[in-house]
């Protein structure tokens, strides 16, 4: 197993190695070692390996993820899976600000709490965080799911499109036009199927409230003309 | 951007190593903040005996002859270091503002950065290694200290542009993050009788804490009020003589992460500034919330 120790080699030759990887390669496992919060960590992987990352990284680890399987046995600076496109990625830890933004497709899960902007702008990514999530989590997110096991912070949801949110414990406050909705047959299915991927156990889909968006914000209301 | 460091020992063991401590984390965080750096130490200071730091862009002419001179002035035996572009002196507590205008009356070209029985702040252009280097930061000891390194956004490059800011006895703080309503508050805040060096939001940050604080309220509370009446983007550190003071904006976009174990409490930017403090791997290690108050007293 090829292991990189940041505190040695730079995070280009890293982040290099892994784009160099050729198709069918054997060295489909790979650690890295003394992160010591360093940013960009495994952005860009688009082959099907594993990294395991040994410590706590800075901003945007796994960025553009496509098919990687990242693990980050400790904490996640901003912006973890930022546009992730597939694959997963793990924290064991807690992740900061805007975790999974913009992400189109794959698997984020944090062991731990994620802090504000969780899933802003999310594009079809489903996250599961384990603990609670900050404020303005899911703001403007248009597809995929966020699923929260503790709590959510203010306005959640805000400005929210098509995507799916579900969360065990309180929310402090919902965002403009993201309101509760009903869990069907179909959600609790799906629900099931994300937190058996997340190693979620001893948790039901029914003990979870699906939030998502009213449609309000949808289309220009004319008796708002005034206003600009 | 900008990135914030500081360091609060509860171990005294530790307190030889503080600004060897702080100047590595200082030093990680160049890359947020190139333009300037600065740091304030809180050292250990004989009872009723004040440190005034000042500093001067001609430090040859304006040092020379500066003790004996300011003797003459306040009698007594005025200690001076010196320390590249800065000048610590030590003077009785109940001469420190006659010291003041008589260093000034002296060398009118002089600024001072702090004022306090136990606080020394040091802060220039450049590079955070070269301004760790140019003033000897490693070999500094003391019980708690704050640094800053600077990408400036709201003022110009100049050694009083750069953090820590200090307008209140052994008072300091540092900000990332820019304030809009900085120049109603400056105004507001010299009605009340504070004065200003430099046109700088952070120094208006520094002087409303510094006022609220004179009219009785302790850290906790005075950070408290900056939520309710300061405008804009901020991550403040503070330092007293006996404590040390987090806030963040509610909206908290500028990052900051913190690490507490039975040693020390520590805050940086990134994770990246706490990566190398002795026990971290075991430390409970958190992001400060936003709109809530975080501070520690010896």
């Amino acid at each position: 197993m090829p292991t990189v120790d940041l505190s040695k080699s730079s995070l280009r030759e890293l982040n290099q190695a892994l784009h160099d990887i050729p198709p069918g390669s054997n060295e489909t496992s790979w650690e890295v070692v003394n992160p010591k919060g360093s940013h960009a960590v495994a952005v860009g992987v688009d082959k099907p390996v594993a990294v395991d990352v040994r410590g706590s990284v800075g901003y945007y680890c796994g960025g553009m993820n496509d098919g990687g399987a990242i693990t980050v046995h400790g904490s996640a600076g901003p912006g973890v899976g930022e546009n992730m496109m597939s694959g997963s990625i793990v924290v064991k830890g807690d992740a900061s600000q805007y975790a999974g933004a913009t992400a189109r497709g794959g698997l984020l899960v944090i062991e731990g709490n994620a802090s504000s902007r969780c899933g802003i702008s999310m594009k079809g990514v489903d996250i599961v965080v384990h603990g609670s999530i900050g404020h303005m989590s899911a703001f403007m997110a248009q597809s995929g799911n966020l699923v929260v096991l503790g709590d959510a912070g203010d306005a959640l949801g805000d400005s929210i499109y098509e995507a799916k949110l579900y969360v065990r414990g309180k929310v402090k406050s919902l965002g403009a036009d993201c309101v509760k909705k009903k869990m069907h047959p179909k959600h609790i299915e799906r629900l099931q199927k994300l937190l058996d991927a997340a190693g979620v156990k001893g948790v039901k889909p029914e003990e979870f409230t699906r939030y998502g968006s009213a449609r309000t914000l949808y289309n220009f209301n004319i008796d708002n003309a005034d206003a600009y | 951007m900008c990135g914030i460091v500081g360091l609060f020992l509860k171990d005294k063991s530790l307190e030889p190593k503080l600004g060897a401590m702080l100047s590595e984390m200082l030093i990680t965080m160049t890359d947020r903040g190139p333009d300037s750096a600065g740091i304030a130490i809180y050292g250990s200071g004989e009872t009723k005996k004040s440190k005034i730091t000042i500093q001067s862009a001609d430090p040859e002419t304006d040092f020379a002859g500066l003790g004996k001179a300011l003797a003459e002035k306040i009698g007594g035996k005025p200690e001076v270091v010196l320390k590249s572009t800065h000048a610590v002196i030590e003077v009785p507590t109940d001469k420190v503002t006659e010291a003041r205008e008589a260093i000034l009356e002296l060398r009118p070209a002089v600024r001072i950065m702090g004022v306090g029985e136990v606080i020394e702040i040091f802060k220039e252009v450049g590079l955070p290694a070269d301004v760790v280097k140019r003033f000897d930061l490693t070999k500094m000891s003391g019980t708690h200290g704050i640094g800053h390194t600077r990408m400036a956004t709201e003022s110009a490059v100049t050694t009083m542009g750069a953090h820590p800011f200090s307008t209140g006895p052994d008072e300091c703080l540092v900000h990332n993050g820019s304030l809009s309503n900085h120049n109603n508050m400056r105004r507001e805040l010299k009605h009340d009788g504070m004065s200003f060096e430099t046109e700088n939001d952070t120094e208006v940050a520094a002087a409303f804490i510094s006022n609220t604080m004179a009219h009785g309220a302790n850290l906790g509370e005075a950070l408290e009020k900056t939520l309710t009446d300061l405008d804009g983007f901020f991550t403040f550190v503070v330092g007293t003589k006996n404590g040390f003071g987090v806030v963040r904006d509610p909206i908290a976009c500028k990052p900051a992460v913190m690490a507490e174990t039975d040693q020390y409490v520590a805050f940086g930017s990134e994770y990246r500034a706490l990566a190398n403090l002795p026990g971290i791997e075991n430390a409970k290690v958190w992001e400060p919330e936003p709109a809530k108050v975080y501070f520690w007293e010896h």
